[in-house]
């Protein structure tokens, strides 16, 4: 029987953050591309709260308690901005934003 | 660690205090006279003068609060008084900008202030969980406020961009900083200099570090970081561009020298060479880029990105000579990069959207103290004595030659010759072709202000530098016991 | 003396208030009279000061007004030197003199461009004082700097001004484009000059002059047996400096060039001050350069064959300011021939006399071109004595100082020269051939200036007509605006300065009189004992060098050298006024010694028909340079100017074109592709962004 131990919680959260950073480069609709990002947020807290344990020690899982928050502050203002593009342009595809590039 | 609040803790949290109650009163006066911006205004100014005369109060104190989270000494001073003047100087150009806008005001202020105070926290914190609520605070708050004008696409796109690749690089930023904590078991930048200091070097710390450096390389807009900043700049409301090009990148710039010369100073080696590299990179691409540049915004802000590169000199030197170059330039920086980008916004009228380089044709025969002024800034910008922005390039060269990093120097100063071009092209434009069409331009007392002040500054340093040197000087003391304890050279 | 900081600053508030306030608000008077206001308090600050020196017993006096640049470690060859520059201003003899020119003749210049200028629209005119001012408020920094860097701001803000005031008139394609020849070329100078600072503050330490003097001081002479040491390549880089500023070989293209400015611009900047920089600076590190006599030599050979070189130019001319641009080159050389030798105070009272005549002529011909409706061309001139007499006799009074007759001013400052010349024995060249061109560039010198008057005062006029049915002399009646009734004395601000210039061209040799005129004249070589503490290091009191011979051998040299110019005026009377009263009577009838001025004027018709063919195929803006060479070989100037011009043309159209247009290439494709990496797409930024985490996480794994 496989013990689960800190560095496999290590692991999955790195893998987490690998399918996060795909899925911001591979997705097209921004919505999408922003749950990718909240899936490396997430990722991240996973590898504190493993570590905190590992660590025996709280601050990791401070560090966790601020990360949500943060996250869940950045989804409201994430998802406001993206209404209000959507309002205007009537798309979520993310190759359709460049109006301004070179 | 102590732990819990004193009632000294909020004593020595007396701006933060007083910038957070001031930005809630913002509010409160933009429900109460919903039609009068005069009123926000004041407010505003009000709140940041008093936050001001609090920080200035500050001087000479060194002390670390709340429970080792915070630090008030030297160099959150000099950086929270910087983060002060360039917001003061973002307020006063902005109320004709926003008025041509047809904006609201009320929660622009507030969002400024929200922004300046996240900034505060950056400068003051010595625990990465301060440091990253003081990042967050100020990058939501310009995400808010870089897509503030709602109607115009660009603006959108601009802060749906910011908002996606700031979010992505905070990811990144935050790996980092766990695998640290994994690292060193503590979130304190003390703590971890005293975990790390003389033990091996692991793969996982050689990942921490670059996933760190990159996810403030980001901040800072430094290359290949910073392929956001053009279009961002561009987009966003100018005064709103002008903030996000000096005051975050100054806060940003506090956090990196705190985090790396207080937090890693056994891995001086390392970031070093990545630090080395990032500047020499930067600083070429961004001037390069900036060459054929016709948007003025967009010209900036390779302008901008170049001059992190300059910066980025003095966090490579890594010595106390180093931290106050980087200092010097950043102060002097404030002036003369929101003295030109007034100067944008300025332009900017009900039939002239002035982001582009013709629209400053013949500006010298319209407004020629509005030209003279862009001249200065652009000397300044362009490091031509005897201006601000030579000294800065002076301190920065000084300090690199002294650290013995002789190439860095040499790739700065033709980096120097570089940026001339463009800096240069603007003037040509001021003052050598026929204006173009459009309504007059006005210069509201506000913007005079803030046209005057930044004129003052740019040249002020230029000519008596003194009294900046020393402060950036006894600012900059306090890395001295941090950086000799490393295996420097 | 302690307010000396407050010379240069009142210009400077003249300009900021007309820059600022001026352009928009002043009237033409109230812009003109507020910078000559600035320049009269200047100019009597600067009297006070001066009397003051005279006072004191050290004459040195240095005024530190703040601290530039704190202290930055940088290393030097000694290890040595913390960087360190402060704002300071050094008064001392040498600097004394120049203050005094600078404002005094530039106060003139103030008053005389209030006249010149009236015809501009009014932003137009604030606009012109503000740059006056502004080129006074540098040109005075630079003089009063104590310290190279100092020195390098004023000379980079001249620089700046002259730009500026040279493309005054922008919308002119040719004056804009010898506004930017002049200030590319003196970037070339400027070069060698900032690398000579960089020399010396590795080398000494310091940029203070008294100390970098001081330090020099005690260094060994590098003469040829000791070997091309530091010393000489400070001074040789410096000199590469002040041949752009100054105008020498091979830098001097861009002087001619800068006549397209406005006449009181010439005058000012282009004739008595900013040219004179040069001259100032070599003299200003007379102890270096005294330790460094290879480079000396260099010095000597460079000034006297520009004096030729560009007086023979000078000869074939017709346009009047040009002939005096090339008699500003030429004269510049001797000034160098004269440090060159080592004789620092003969330069520098050369370079004081000549800022009066030189200033006097310049203003005298642009009354003539203000009174001939803008007309330069002195073939469409003649006889105006009778319609400008004042101009005229103060005109023909500057030529008679510059051709060297005693006892005006040129002939004491030019014989000390020669005479010098004559004492020295050189490295390399052989001894008296730089006193032979010398001799032959001062009758050449005498022989221009002389066509110059008689072509444009004496004989018949030739211009063009005007009224109606007025005198008619032949010539076509396209002529001019319907407002212009005939060429006609200047305005009271115009000639008033001319009158005082006179003066001073007159008298201003005097206090400079050779020492063989001892029995009859006591007062001797006053100038070089005032200037002498400027020219030796800190406490080396050493006897100034005795520089005689017989008494005879010393008046037979003056006297050739008196019988040379007026040899060369003869020459001048006779080509261009022979019988000047038959001339007149004859001007109707385009006979007799009128043919001759006729043929002369078809034979620079030819010139130009030469030129203008040669020229197509070059580039555009060079013509200039090409004119010089068919001219001057045509004039039996032989291959010096040819080669000079060539080398010139050559650095111009390869070395720093090509340079330029190679980097601007390189930058502007890299640009190009940097520009096209923004995509504007977020996905292509993200990757571009995890690229860069990646390249360094392989970095680190694979190389440390």
């Amino acid at each position: 029987m496989l013990e689960i131990t800190p560095l496999h919680y290590s692991l999955l959260s790195a893998a987490l953050f690998m399918i996060g950073v795909i899925g911001v480069l591979v997705r097209r609709n921004v919505i999408i591309i922003f749950m990718s990002i909240e899936l490396i947020l997430n990722a991240v807290n996973i590898n504190l709260i493993a570590l905190s344990d590992q660590l025996q020690d709280l601050a990791g899982q401070v560090f966790v308690v601020f990360v949500i928050a943060v996250a869940a502050a950045e989804a409201a203002v994430g998802l406001g901005i993206i209404i209000a593009f959507y309002r205007n342009k009537e798309t979520v595809n993310i190759d359709e934003i460049q109006i301004m590039r070179w | 660690m102590p732990a819990g609040f004193t009632a000294a803790d909020f004593y020595y949290l007396l701006p933060e205090l007083l910038l957070t109650g001031g930005a809630l009163l913002v509010l409160v006066v933009d429900l109460l006279f919903p039609r009068r911006e005069e009123a926000t205004l004041g407010m505003t100014l009000l709140t940041l003068a008093v936050t001001g005369a609090a920080v200035v109060g500050f001087t000479g104190v060194d002390t670390t609060i709340s429970a080792g989270l915070l630090a008030v000494d030297g160099f959150a001073t000099f950086f929270k008084v910087i983060v002060i003047v360039s917001a003061l100087l973002t307020v006063l150009m902005s109320p004709s900008y926003l008025r041509v806008e047809a904006v609201r005001a009320g929660e622009y202020y507030f969002l400024i202030l929200c922004a300046t105070l996240g900034m505060l926290f950056m400068a003051s914190g010595i625990d990465l969980i301060t440091l990253f609520i003081g990042l967050e605070t100020m990058a939501i708050s310009f995400y808010i406020l870089a897509g503030y004008l709602k109607p115009n696409q660009r603006s959108n796109e601009a802060s749906v961009k910011y908002f996606l690749l700031g979010a992505f690089s905070l990811g990144i930023l935050l790996y980092g900083m766990s695998l640290f904590y994994g690292a060193t078991g503590t979130t304190s930048l003390g703590g971890m200099a005293e975990a790390l200091a003389g033990g091996e070097r692991s793969l996982m710390l050689s990942l921490a570090l670059v996933l760190l450096v990159a996810g403030m390389g980001f901040k800072i807009a430094a290359v290949p970081f910073h392929m956001w900043a053009p279009d961002v700049y561009e987009g966003a409301p100018t005064p709103v561009t002008a903030y996000l090009s000096v005051g975050s990148k100054a806060a940003s710039f506090a956090m990196i020298l705190r985090i790396f010369i207080e937090g890693l100073p056994s891995l001086v080696a390392d970031w070093q060479l990545l630090f080395w590299v990032l500047a020499a990179v930067t600083m070429t691409v961004g001037n390069i880029a900036a060459i054929t540049q016709s948007n003025i915004k967009r010209m900036l802000a390779y302008s901008s990105i170049a001059h992190a590169g300059y910066i980025l000199i003095g966090v490579v030197a890594a010595t106390e000579r180093g931290v106050a170059a980087a200092l010097v330039y950043l102060w002097v920086y404030v002036f003369m990069q929101l003295g030109a980008f007034a100067v944008v916004a300025m332009l900017r009228r009900q039939d002239v959207i002035g982001d582009e380089l013709k629209d400053l044709s013949g500006l010298y025969l319209r407004k020629p103290f509005a030209a003279v002024a862009m001249l200065i800034f652009m000397l300044s910008l362009g490091g031509i004595p005897p201006t601000a922005g030579f000294m800065g390039k002076l301190w920065l060269f000084g300090a690199a030659i002294e650290s013995g990093f002789v190439w860095l120097a040499v790739i700065f100063v033709v980096n120097s010759v570089i940026s001339l071009y463009y800096y240069y092209r603007v003037i040509v434009f001021m003052w050598l072709k026929d204006e173009t069409a459009g309504s007059d331009i006005v210069i509201s007392p506000a913007m005079a202000t803030a046209l005057v002040i930044a004129v003052v500054g740019s040249l002020l340093f230029g000519v008596y530098p003194q009294v900046l040197f020393d402060h950036a000087q006894i600012a900059a003391d306090m890395f001295g016991s941090a950086v000799s304890t490393a295996a420097l050279r | 003396m302690e307010s000396i900081w407050l010379i240069p600053l009142l210009p400077g508030i003249g300009a900021a208030i007309n820059g600022l306030v001026g352009i928009r608000f002043f009237g033409k008077r109230l812009a003109g009279v507020l910078a000559s206001f600035m320049m009269g308090w200047a100019l009597w600050l600067s009297l006070v000061a001066f009397w003051e020196l005279l006072g004191d017993e050290d004459r040195f006096h240095q005024v530190t007004v703040a601290s530039w640049i704190p202290p930055i470690p940088l290393d030097t060859v000694d290890g040595i030197g913390s960087f360190s520059v402060d704002w300071s201003f050094t008064l001392d003899p040498l600097s004394a003199m120049m203050l005094l020119i600078v404002t005094g003749i530039g106060f003139l210049i103030h008053i005389y461009s209030i006249g010149y200028i009236e015809h501009e629209p009014r932003g137009g005119v604030a606009r012109f004082f503000c740059y006056l001012n502004l080129f006074c408020f540098f040109m005075l920094t630079l003089v009063l700097g104590s310290n190279f860097l100092v020195m390098f701001v004023g000379w980079e803000g001249v620089g700046l001004c002259s730009y500026l005031l040279i493309g005054y008139w922008y919308q002119k394609k040719s004056a804009s484009d010898a506004g930017k020849k002049a200030f590319i070329v003196n970037r070339i100078g400027d070069w060698g000059f900032v690398l000579g600072v960089f020399l010396v503050f590795f080398t000494f330490g310091t940029l203070d002059f008294r100390a970098v003097a001081e330090a020099a001081s005690h260094m060994p002479v590098e003469t040829a047996a000791v070997g091309f040491g530091v010393i000489s390549a400070i001074c040789l880089f410096l000199f590469i400096g002040a041949t752009g500023k100054s105008a020498q070989i091979p830098l001097y293209v861009w002087l001619p060039d800068a006549m397209e400015g406005p006449t009181p611009v010439s005058a000012l900047i282009h004739a008595a001050t900013m040219v004179t920089a040069g001259v100032y600076m070599v003299c200003r590190n007379a102890v270096l350069f005294t330790h460094a006599p290879m480079v000396m030599e260099v010095v000597a050979i460079v000034g006297v064959l520009t004096a030729l070189v560009a007086a023979t130019i000078g000869l074939v001319q017709t346009d009047i300011k040009r002939v005096l641009a090339y008699s500003t080159v030429s004269q510049l050389g001797y000034m160098f021939l004269a440090t060159g030798v080592g004789a620092f105070g003969a330069a520098a009272f050369h370079l004081m006399t000549h800022a009066f005549f030189k200033a006097l002529l310049f203003l005298g011909s642009g009354s003539v071109i203000h009174g001939m409706n803008e007309e330069q061309d002195m073939r469409r001139m003649g006889g105006l004595r009778q319609y400008m007499p004042v101009t005229a006799l103060t005109m023909a009074i500057g030529a008679v100082a510059i051709a060297g007759i005693p006892p005006f001013s040129g002939f004491f400052s030019k014989d000390e020269i020669l005479f010098r010349t004559y004492l020295h024995h050189g490295v390399f060249v052989p001894d008296k051939v730089l006193w032979g061109l010398g001799v032959v560039t001062a009758m050449l010198t005498a022989f221009y200036m002389f066509r110059l008057i008689n072509m444009t005062f004496f004989g018949a006029y030739r211009g063009p007509a005007w009224g109606h049915g007025a005198e008619d002399h032949g010539h076509d009646e396209d002529g001019h605006g319907h407002a212009w009734h005939g060429p006609h004395e200047s305005p009271r601000w115009m000639t008033i300065p001319l009158v005082v210039l006179a003066v001073g061209a007159m008298l201003a040799g005097f206090v400079g009189v050779p020492i063989a005129f001892e029995a009859v004249w006591p007062w001797t070589a006053t100038i070089e004992h005032f200037l002498h503490p400027s020219f030796v290091a800190e406490g080396a009191h050493a006897a100034e060098e005795a520089h005689h011979m017989s008494l005879l051998g010393e008046l037979g040299l003056m006297a050739f050298s008196v019988l040379i110019a007026l040899g060369g005026i003869w020459f001048a009377y006779r080509n261009y006024v022979e019988r000047p009263e038959a001339a007149e009577r004859l001007a109707e009838s385009l006979a007799g010694p009128h043919r001759v001025l006729t043929n002369k004027y078809y034979v620079d018709e030819l010139y130009d028909a030469t030129v203008v063919r040669g020229t197509m195929g070059s580039a555009g803006g060079l013509w200039t340079v090409d004119r010089q060479v068919v001219d001057g070989a045509v004039n039996g100037t032989g291959w010096t100017t040819i080669a000079a011009s060539w080398v010139s043309h050559v650095l111009d159209k390869y070395v720093v074109d090509g340079l330029v247009n190679l980097t601007a290439w390189l930058c502007g494709e890299a640009s190009y592709a940097f520009r096209r990496a923004q995509t504007g797409l977020i996905q292509n930024y993200a990757f571009v962004t995890l690229l860069g985490v990646f390249a360094f996480v392989t970095w680190f794994l694979v190389a440390r």
